[in-house]
């Protein structure tokens, strides 16, 4: 029996990604970064700024996310993400865009502290990147 | 009757009628083609919100505890309505057929003496409420810079709605839009989107979730991010349906002025050889007294 499952990525424009050769796909969960294998218990959880790794036979690839939610069930991964880029699409000048806006945004002092680990989470990733 | 020169005129002003009209027919058939595809594929995304949102509440435990935008607030008090609309006009019945609809909802909870507050999100509705209802509109939103409908408008909407639920201003919130079926049909649709309607759609899977973080926490993260996307997926179908319209009445229009300008003809033709026919009879009833 083979070890893949299927994997949707949508955002609201259309359907990102669907990939069905998928042997695991890690995704930076809210509590921590979260490995999914085949027949994975069902479960919904959600996203913080990060990267997801889906690696499949056809080869590895790399997005960069900076919210949505996951849903596991049936040996079918949905990824709900308003915010996605491929990595090997994205070039210095995007990564530094994106950088500026994240400490921008994680400068200022008005947002709330939920927000704050937010923007610190997504500085810290684009920082790692560059 | 009229002279000839008149006629002429008109017939020249019909003719550059429908060549606008023939144009906005096109520009609106390359507009509907991206419209429509935007919409079919921002379908997804709303379905699968609305999954997940079913899939949580049913494997909520404490239902007495489910955050507010899920449940209500317990009554039915104050009712708020989005009305969608364009910003743009000539484009047939489609803002009228969300304005009725929309109406006649207004109608019903004023009958029921219920509080009702409206936010128009497009000019021409606003313009048509404004008369009879305008006392009741609290916000006009208008993204006429907006090229296409995006989600950054879209969340712009949601997050002003879920700002009033939460100062407590309303208590049950629907939103009226057209749904895009096909070219010649869009229908009206008015949704609840808070609280949220699930009832009526079983869940077929019984199947329990595990969670992280726990379920109220995701719910609370979740629910006004779902209210962005309904708006969202209300605001492609409404490009859509604007579209679609807009091509139909367009096409009708150009229909009816070739009917015109052949009508038109017949009758300038006529009247030429109606005075042909008069400076003949002259000439020979001229020379005849001779």
């Amino acid at each position: 029996m083979s070890e893949e499952f299927k994997v949707e990525i949508v955002n609201p424009e259309k359907s990102f990604l669907v990939k069905d050769d998928v042997s695991e796909v890690v995704v930076p969960a809210f509590e921590g970064e979260m490995g999914i294998l085949k027949d994975h218990i069902s479960i919904i959880s959600f996203l913080k700024p990060g990267i997801i790794k889906i690696l499949s036979k056809s080869g590895d690839e790399n997005y960069y996310v900076e919210d949505g939610i996951v849903e596991f069930k049936n040996n079918n991964l949905s990824i709900l993400t308003s915010t996605i880029f491929n990595l090997a699409d994205m070039d210095k000048s995007k990564q530094q865009d994106l950088l500026k806006q994240a400490e921008e945004e994680a400068n200022k002092t008005d947002i709330n502290d939920q927000s704050k680990y937010l923007a610190d989470q997504k500085l810290e990733v684009l920082k790692t990147l560059n | 009757m009229a002279s000839l020169d008149d006629l002429k005129k008109r017939i020249a002003s019909v003719k550059s009628t429908q060549k606008i009209t023939k144009a906005m027919k096109m520009v609106a058939a390359a507009k509907l083609r991206r419209a429509q595809e935007s919409a079919e594929k921002g379908r997804p995304y709303s379905e699968k919100m609305n999954n997940v949102i079913l899939n949580l509440s049913n494997g909520i435990s404490d239902k007495e505890n489910a955050p507010k935008l899920l449940s209500g607030t317990g009554q039915e008090k104050t009712h708020l309505c989005v009305v969608m609309t364009s910003d743009r006009g000539l484009c047939g019945g489609f803002n009228s057929n969300i304005i009725k609809k929309a109406k006649s909802y207004f109608a019903k909870i004023l009958d029921e003496g219920k509080e009702l507050k409206i936010i128009t999100v497009g000019s021409k509705g606003n313009d048509q409420l404004k008369r009879v209802y305008g006392d009741k509109i609290i916000e006009n939103i208008s993204f006429k810079e907006s090229k296409n409908a995006n989600y950054f408008d879209a969340d712009k909407v949601g997050k002003m709605v879920i700002e009033k639920f939460e100062a407590a201003e309303f208590d049950v919130c629907t939103i009226f839009y057209n749904q895009f079926k096909n070219v010649i049909t869009q229908i009206p649709q008015a949704q609840q989107i808070i609280p949220l309607n699930n009832e009526g759609e079983e869940n077929s899977s019984e199947e329990s979730y595990e969670f992280e973080p726990d379920e109220d926490e995701i719910l609370s993260n979740l629910l006004p991010k779902n209210i962005s996307t309904q708006i969202f997926k209300a605001m492609l179908e409404n490009s859509a349906s604007e579209q679609g319209s807009r091509m139909s009445a367009m096409d009708n229009a150009t229909r009816n002025a070739g009917e015109m300008v052949d009508k038109l003809t017949i009758e300038y033709n006529r009247s030429r050889q109606a005075a042909i026919t008069k400076e003949l009879i002259e000439i020979i009833s001229g020379a005849e007294s001779l």
